[in-house]
Parts: structure tokens; C-alpha cells; sequence
């Protein structure tokens, strides 16, 4: 269970519906721990920012988060959360381990320019 | 002085520090703003279980920010977090908050509790590889080294500590350090020194990481010699202490070689109606107590600066 304010992801079908859903989507699979929960934070804080973007969490250890864990752009991931960026379904972009707010909004920007 | 962005008191940082301030200053009806440029708990959401926390037996430090977080709030502190400061004007009677966005703030006074963070070595990619082998967590990342050789950088109890805690994935475990003993207390050396999947190389340091998709190995450079050598590593745990957070303070107040932020035993800085709390400050002691300790007693204290500055102001227009 992650304890954020973030829409949790629970399920690998749900988290096909999200991306397919919404035009641009991040979401950040973690744990409670040291490197995530800032992510999480920023995600939290940046959601009233960023209006056509959706956030989300979804946990680590889920065994549903294989979507996340297994796809060939983490295949050096070696860091917790894994955050992932969608556009139209697709992945553009991934990142491991803690990240500052900058460079979550220097993606958000550069990957989904005209969200904000 | 745009009135409904001028409070009484602001502080930078909401660690324990700021957020103690806060509740302090708040249920005191001081009008306080707390800025935090990170995640609201600062260092103290890096630790998962809080064990020596008078009256709690167990919490995490996530936990612990949240409740702090919300007594402050529910005294009516106001907080914004993951903001940017651009500018800070600590001089003269009204001080000056200036955030990126350009939003300004104003106060009567200003509590400093930036905090600090975890100490990088700084050398060729670092950054790039951190997440791709480079792990500041053991806890969070561990599991991703099972039957992996490491190295943990760093020779104080951090370091020790995580290297035999490491041995639970790890199938090695060296630590590498910069001189010929370590820092740490005696109980975590011999721990170490005694586990069998440890091993030490002293008196030397990585100067450089080398890897494209994750790490592939390190340069290790022996500090007596100069010599350098190339390790094949699948990980690499660095645990070297911690920095404040006083850049921005440089050249601003009286700082200390560490930079760390000196204070007078009411947690008064050089300049006046600026005060400091926790680990920038400069001490010797770093724990969540000390940090609300200081807390308290900088909220107090400007409490008590903001009443004579008000008591004052009256005097003057009577």
C-alpha cells in the first residue's frame, strides 16, 4: 500500500486503461522509502500545475507492476521508484531513482510541452 | 509590502527543524510561512523506522513528517513545498523571500533549517550512473544486488553499518576508503572487519565510473601512490556523510568552515531576526531530537524578537 494522495494503479489491465486513456500520463513505482516518497511529493505537488497530465503511483512489489518492471527501457535499472513517462499509450521516457523537481519538470516539459 | 503575502515569521525548510518552528510559531499566533525547497520531512522521511523517538516506539520517518506536518497546519502555518527560492534579502527590519515563479514573500523575521543532503564523491559519471548501479539507499535498493559483488564507499558508521547489512543480497562486499581507519565505532568496524563476504581497500578512493546502460566498473585510486587500477563492480553504495544546505547563504551571515550556519545558544545567526535550526547549523549532534530542539528554541526565541519588534512599532507611532 503506498500512503500518497497519487491515484493508485492496482492492477496490470488498470494500468493499460490509464496510459490508453490519457494523452499524457506519469507514473512513479516505488515503495515507501527514501528515494520514492520525494518523488512522490513532487508528483503531488505538481499535479495542480501540469492540468493534461495524470499522475499516479503503483507499487514495486506488486506482482501486477511486471508492466513497469519488465519492459526493455528499465532492462539497467538498478534504483528505485522506477518513473515512467506516456504519451498516447507509449512510453517516451523513464528514469531511475530519486529525482528533484527540476528534472521531473524539465521532462514534463520537454516530453509533454503543451500540458501545462 | 503586499499585506496578504507578508507573515510574521518564515522559515526555509521543513524538516523537524522548520516543522517544530512551525508549530511552535503558529500556535503562538505568529503568522508563519514554511518554504521548503524538497519534500516536506526533509532528511528525516530518508529513515524508515524511528526508534528513539521519545514517546513513540516505532514509527517511520514519513510517518513522523506527516504528523509534524499536520500540527503545524492545523495551527494554521502555512507551507508550500517543492518550491524554488530565486532570491533571499536577510538584511534590514522586513527580510524578503523571492520564489521562481516569482511570487514574494516578506517577515518580521526568518528561520534558516535548509537541512542538508547526502554527500557525492563528484567524479566522472556519477550522475549518469546514479540508479544504474550508483544506489545513496541500501534499504530501498539492495535486492537489486543479489549475488552481486559491491563496493560501499565511505568509512563512518553509515558505511559499515550497510556493508554487513548488504551481505544479506550481496555475494561481496568491499569498502573502499579514503584513509587507514575508519570513523566509525568500534562495535560497526569489528562487525565488519569479522564478516566474511567483507573486505577492505584503504587509503584509496574512485575517481571515476564507467558504464553506458548501468555500471560496469569503477576507477580506484590508491592515495598514497597515485596509481590507478579498473574494477569490474555491479554496484556501488555511497555513504560519505552529509552536506548543509547554505549556498545561498554564502557571503549573507557568518558561516563556519563546513558551512554550516553559527548561532548563539538562542539559535541567533550574525544578522539580526535571523535565526537557525537544524543540521545546517553548525554542532556536533545530528538527530531528529536535536533538530526539534533547535526548532523549539528558535521559535521561541523569535516569538520573543517579533513581540519587542511589535511593542516597539507601537511606542514609535504613539
Amino acid at each position: 500500500m503506498l500512503y500518497t494522495n497519487l491515484k493508485h494503479i492496482e492492477t496490470a489491465a488498470d494500468h493499460q486503461k490509464f496510459i490508453s486513456e490519457n494523452e499524457n500520463v506519469m507514473i512513479c513505482c516505488g515503495r515507501m522509502g527514501p528515494m520514492c516518497i520525494p518523488v512522490y511529493g513532487i508528483m503531488e505537488d505538481l499535479e495542480g500545475q501540469y492540468a493534461n497530465v495524470k499522475f499516479a503511483d503503483m507499487e514495486f512489489d506488486s506482482p501486477e507492476s511486471h508492466v513497469i518492471r519488465n519492459v526493455p527501457e528499465v532492462r539497467g535499472f538498478m534504483g528505485i521508484p522506477f518513473t515512467m513517462y506516456y504519451k498516447d499509450g507509449k512510453l517516451v521516457k523513464a528514469t531511475s531513482s530519486i529525482q528533484s523537481m527540476t528534472q521531473v519538470r524539465t521532462i514534463l516539459d520537454a516530453e509533454f510541452s503543451s500540458a501545462r | 509590502m503586499d499585506t496578504n503575502n507578508h507573515y510574521e515569521a518564515i522559515v526555509i525548510g521543513a524538516g523537524p527543524a522548520g516543522l517544530t518552528a512551525g508549530i511552535y510559531l503558529s500556535r503562538a499566533r505568529v503568522r508563519t510561512l514554511i518554504l521548503s525547497e524538497g519534500t516536506v520531512g526533509g532528511q528525516m522521511i530518508l529513515t524508515h523506522e524511528i526508534a528513539n523517538y521519545p514517546g513513540v516506539e516505532n514509527i517511520s520517518g514519513y510517518q513522523l513528517s506527516m504528523i509534524m506536518r499536520n500540527q503545524a497546519k492545523k495551527f494554521g502555518c502555512d507551507i508550500k513545498s517543492n518550491i524554488q527560492v530565486e532570491t533571499m534579502m536577510l538584511e534590514g527590519e522586513v527580510k524578503a523571500v523571492t520564489l521562481a515563479d516569482g511570487t514574494k514573500y516578506t517577515a518580521d523575521a526568518v528561520i534558516l533549517s535548509p537541512g542538508g543532503r547526502s554527500r557525492k564523491l563528484g567524479v566522472p559519471g556519477e550522475e549518469a550512473l546514479k540508479g544504474k548501479g550508483i544506489s545513496y539507499c541500501a534499504t530501498c535498493d539492495g535486492d537489486f544486488f543479489t549475488d552481486k559483488e559491491i563496493i560501499v564507499v565511505g568509512g563512518g558508521n553509515s558505511a559499515l553499518e550497510e556493508a554487513v547489512s548488504l551481505t544479506k543480497y550481496a555475494s561481496k562486499v568491499t569498502i573502499v576508503h579514503q584513509f587507514d581507519h575508519f570513523q566509525a565505532f568500534e562495535y560497526a568496524v569489528e562487525e565488519a572487519r569479522s564478516h566474511p563476504k567483507v573486505s577492505f581497500i584503504m587509503e584509496s578512493a574512485i575517481s571515476a565510473f564507467h558504464g553506458n546502460e548501468k555500471l560496469a566498473g569503477v576507477e580506484i585510486m590508491d592515495l598514497k601512490t597515485g596509481n590507478k587500477l579498473n574494477y569490474a563492480i555491479d554496484g556501488v553504495f555511497i555513504f560519505i556523510g552529509y552536506v548543509p544546505n547554505t549556498e545561498f547563504l554564502e557571503g549573507k551571515l557568518e558561516l563556519n568552515k563546513w558551512k554550516e550556519i553559527i548561532v548563539n545558544t538562542d539559535m541567533q545567526t550574525s544578522l539580526e531576526g535571523v535565526y537557525a535550526a537544524g543540521d545546517s547549523t553548525a554542532k556536533r549532534y545530528r538527530q531528529v531530537t536535536t533538530a526539534v530542539a533547535d526548532g523549539t528554541i528558535a521559535a521561541l526565541a523569535i516569538s520573543k524578537y517579533i513581540h519587542e519588534l511589535h511593542k516597539n512599532k507601537s511606542l514609535q507611532n504613539a
